[in-house]
């Protein structure tokens, strides 16, 4: 059951992850581009976490931790260089 | 008594799943970037919730030994979501409105998209 449960979220996120990818492909804007990102990061961190319980073992948390972790700073980074970008120059 | 930990667990991804799916659908279905802030900051994040909330109920009911990773997920996730969100639509109001089309603040400063803050030389964010 819980095997079921597992494909049928593994089938959700891998469908999001597409939609995320169809948006940073014909985004319009690069808000749109980051946005995207960001949910893709978002999506791959419950993957692996959803691979976690697949497996039973408790060595993916850290990976996640990470992709969290890098993530968020690559959002901030890309967002700041938008910003600085167009304000300073 | 392990069925009851199956149920709750599967119950849980599945609310993930659907949560997650939601999010990222929002961001394809609507129609401005403004309206696509909502989509994902939240949804998605209810989805990685659940689904955190799945995997702690599962290492605890079912293997059996407490695990504390999912906390600092869950942590991080929430306290990074509202300044991404933050910073996005500050890149969005800088590429796209002009300083006089926003309105008035109530207060001494201007908007910090535009405007630093008197005597500090702090920069944006």
């Amino acid at each position: 059951m819980i095997t079921l449960a597992l494909l049928f979220a593994f089938v959700c996120f891998g469908l999001g992850l597409l939609f995320c990818l169809w948006r940073i492909t014909t985004g319009p804007d690069n808000a749109d581009r980051i946005l995207a990102l960001d949910t893709m990061v978002i999506n791959v961190i419950a993957l692996l976490v959803l691979y976690g319980v697949w497996k039973g073992t408790a060595v993916y948390f850290e990976a996640s931790m990470l992709v969290a972790m890098v993530g968020f700073v690559s959002t901030v980074a890309y967002c700041r260089f938008i910003l600085r970008g167009d304000i300073i120059e | 008594m392990p069925g009851y930990a199956e149920i709750l667990v599967s119950a849980f991804i599945v609310l993930g799943g659907l949560f997650g799916l939601v999010g990222s659908f929002g961001l394809i279905k609507l129609r401005d970037t403004m309206q696509r802030l909502h989509g994902p900051t939240k949804a998605t994040t209810l989805g990685i919730g659940s689904v955190l909330i799945a995997s702690m109920t599962y290492f605890y009911l079912i293997k059996g030994h407490v695990s504390f990773h999912e906390l600092l997920i869950t942590l991080f996730l929430f306290l990074t979501a509202p300044i991404t969100a933050n910073f996005i639509a500050k890149a969005y109001i800088t590429r796209h409105i002009r300083e006089q089309d926003l309105p008035a603040t109530s207060s001494d400063y201007g908007w910090s998209v535009y405007d630093d803050p008197p005597g500090k030389e702090t920069e944006e964010g």
